[in-house]
């Protein structure tokens, strides 16, 4: 079988503030035998418009992301929230304009969050990663209602050398980022987070590691400010580690 | 419409201040977690939960689908068993309804079930106002009214109070010993409240379902208040939204069974009642009785074909319990009668979109509601329609600190990440302009919105040295 090709869906927030991520997620995909490529005419997914309620703005810019990966046998983004995007949101914005529909149908089947297409497409669990910490998986909200993925991050995180995976209490319980939410209810999303952050504390965890930058963003920026012993990690830095 | 008090836009400043009264956020931190683990536990025993939501779900969205034709099944059937219906399509004429059929019992005293529908209208202020004393049944209901607040949670309208704060209430207006002990409040309640039942000339009460295929008002309840308020007095009243319909009397056994279990984790709650028409000879019962359908705003939410599943509610309250941010700023931080993810999507529909704009943004979209909602309204895909809605129809004002306003800030957004290039360009530019602001990678303050906001009460990461692509281009791409 000739490998398959991957499109990086690098998302803005990766590109911009976690390049690393993407960088772990070519580096295991590389080490997987997939051919990993990288269009530089993407930028966003639209949903920071969209979620804000700028359906117009939203539908432009996640219009591009359609014509962007014709040629990919898979798209793969090292995000839930992005990937629930495209999935499931963009039918919704692209509603009564069958031309948008239709590429949409073209690209939905292509287009995975990092560990589904881990564990969905590719079979693997064990990614040959090391990292002998304690450990809390949080279930970022897109990843785990919108794409109903709960497991494969968690079979992929069993499999890594060292490690001591925990669970927190309330772990399906959200960080409080919520994308503008963060900026509109800032008070809100704080106090949300500090809850997650106790959580991860109490259960004994030395970081907490998420698919999804946004989610990760907020809770370093507590932890920075409030010079927490707790670090965050992305799954993708934390499976590429050996 | 419902125009009287109406504080949604000040969710802000409401829920900042309930954020920081600790008392508060425990009472709401261990209530809520109380309900949503009752809810938990009682699910465990039910085979084909999901089975059970899907048909309470599809049952819901037939009537909506139907409703004109339910409804007149539904005041036929009634009217047949004796019982009047009266229909009032604005809480105005709902209160004026009431106020008439109380005025031809005679009745200066009136108990009252609890109903949301009768919060919905002000019906206590428009009785008052007449001269006619109403006196809330229920024990929440009846505590929010010594306290003289709205409710702050659809099931659990005292919520919001620990018993210490109930003591306290009950020796402020009812002079009694103080105590913390449930049996002893409730028992002072009770005695309080026996009298008034011996007293009222009139009982009114909300409805849980309406039966249309037999007429019948269901009615469900753990103290027995309800049943009281529906007996004792000569005439009783039910106030129901026109979205209360179920179809036929089979239907029931699905509603029961994720009503109790969604509210309280209860296979059933304490009593059910079915009310069809007055009594008749021989039996107990009052003489008269009476429906108000009300609409207040729902035939508008009906026509709208997105908006018509929030009409599928059946006020359960699990949304409430499970929502990370009702249980930080609690019930009253939405300003008016309806809280938590459903509160945010009714309320826009009943009182108008813009003296409730900011609560479908009072939401951070984690779908933990739409997991528990036992008839699937889909509320974050109706939140993010209402914020598409108030993009378009009533947009906020620009915060005193922007420099741009929210669209305009959009436009140049979607302008740029439609432009790779000025995208890469901007990213250059944002990261010499960044010098400024950080520190070792992170930044503490931004003065601008709405980044100002996120540094309140966290630190930003400075943009990365450089950005994914530039290193891909770097590294020679696919040779890396």
């Amino acid at each position: 079988m000739a490998k398959p090709t991957v499109a990086l869906f690098i998302t803005c927030i990766g590109d911009q503030f976690f390049p690393q991520v993407g960088e772990c997620v070519v580096k295991i995909l590389r080490r997987l035998d997939v051919e990993v490529t990288f269009n530089p005419a993407q930028t966003c997914c639209g949903q920071p418009a969209f979620n804000t309620g700028y359906r117009q703005e939203a539908k432009e810019v996640a219009a591009r992301v359609l014509d962007l990966f014709e040629d990919a046998d898979y798209v793969v983004a090292p995000s839930g929230s992005c990937t629930s995007m495209v999935r499931v949101f963009y039918p919704e914005l692209f509603a009564g304009d069958p031309g948008l529909l239709h590429k949409w149908e073209r690209l939905k089947g292509r287009f995975y969050e990092f560990s589904e297409f881990l564990i969905e497409v590719l079979k693997v669990e064990d990614v040959g990663a090391r990292f002998a910490h304690r450990v809390a998986y949080h279930d970022s909200c897109h990843l785990l209602r919108e794409l109903g993925i709960a497991e494969p991050p968690r079979k992929l995180l069993r499999q890594v050398r060292g490690i001591d995976l925990v669970e927190m209490t309330d772990d399906k319980l959200c960080c409080g980022f919520g994308g503008t939410f963060s900026v509109k209810f800032p008070e809100v999303s704080v106090a949300m987070g500090e809850d997650k952050l106790r959580a991860a504390s109490q259960a004994g965890a030395e970081f907490l590691v998420a698919n999804d930058s946004g989610c990760l963003m907020h809770l370093a920026g507590l932890i920075h400010r409030q010079g927490l012993p707790l670090k965050t990690i992305h799954l993708a830095e934390l499976l590429e580690r050996r | 419409m419902a125009g009287h008090e109406v504080h949604s836009n000040e969710i802000h400043e409401l829920g900042n201040r309930a954020l920081a009264d600790e008392h508060l956020q425990e009472a709401y931190r261990s209530s809520t977690l109380r309900l949503f683990n009752h809810r938990r536990e009682a699910l465990r025993e039910v085979p084909g939960w999901e089975r059970l939501r899907e048909r309470a779900s599809a049952l819901k969205r037939e009537v909506m689908e139907h409703l004109d034709y339910y409804l007149e099944q539904f005041a036929d059937n009634l009217e047949r068993r004796g019982g009047q219906v009266h229909w009032a399509t604005t809480g105005e004429e709902a209160c004026a309804i009431v106020l008439e059929i109380a005025r031809r019992a005679g009745a200066r005293e009136v108990v009252k079930a609890k109903s949301m529908v009768s919060e919905e209208i002000e019906l206590n202020q428009a009785l008052q106002a007449a001269g006619v004393r109403a006196v809330e049944t229920d024990l929440g209901e009846f505590i929010i009214q010594l306290a003289g607040e709205r409710p702050a949670h659809i099931v659990a309208p005292a919520i919001h109070m620990t018993r210490g704060d109930v003591s306290r209430l009950f020796t402020r207006h009812l002079q009694s010993e103080p105590t913390e002990e449930p049996e002893k409040l409730t028992g002072i309640a009770r005695r309080a409240l026996r009298e008034m039942f011996a007293q009222a000339g009139l009982g009114v009460s909300g409805g849980n379902f309406l039966v249309a295929e037999t007429g019948t008002v269901v009615t469900v309840e753990n103290e027995g208040n309800i049943r009281f308020c529906t007996t004792a007095p000569r005439v009783h009243v039910a106030l129901v939204g026109i979205e209360k319909l179920i179809p036929r009397f089979q239907d029931l056994g699905v509603f029961l069974r994720v009503l109790g279990r969604s509210g309280t984790g209860q296979k059933l709650t304490s009593y059910t009642s079915m009310l069809t028409g007055p009594r008749r000879p021989g039996e107990d019962g009052p003489e008269e009785m009476h429906v108000v359908l009300v609409d207040n705003g729902r035939v508008a939410t009906l026509a709208d074909p997105k908006m018509r599943e929030a009409l599928y509610c059946i006020r359960c309250g699990a949304c409430l319990n499970t929502c990370p941010v009702y249980r930080k700023i609690g019930g009253h931080a939405y300003g008016w009668v309806y809280s938590g993810p459903i509160g945010a999507l009714v309320t826009p529909q009943l009182v108008g979109l813009q003296p409730a704009r900011e609560l479908p943004f009072a939401s951070s979209l984690c779908g933990a509601c739409r997991e528990v909602c036992p008839v699937k309204i889909n509320i974050p895909d109706l939140l993010l329609h209402l914020r598409s809605e108030v993009q378009e129809n009533a947009p906020a004002p620009q915060p005193p600190e922007a420099l741009l306003g929210e669209r305009t800030s959009m436009r140049l957004w979607a302008a740029v990440m439609k432009r790779p290039l000025l995208y890469s360009l901007g990213s250059r530019l944002a990261r010499w302009g960044q010098v400024v602001f950080a520190r070792q990678a992170w930044i503490r303050r931004i003065p601008f919105y709405p980044a100002s906001r996120w540094t309140e009460g966290r630190d930003l990461p400075a943009l990365a040295p450089k950005s994914f692509r530039q290193l891909w281009k770097a590294e020679g791409g696919s040779r890396k």
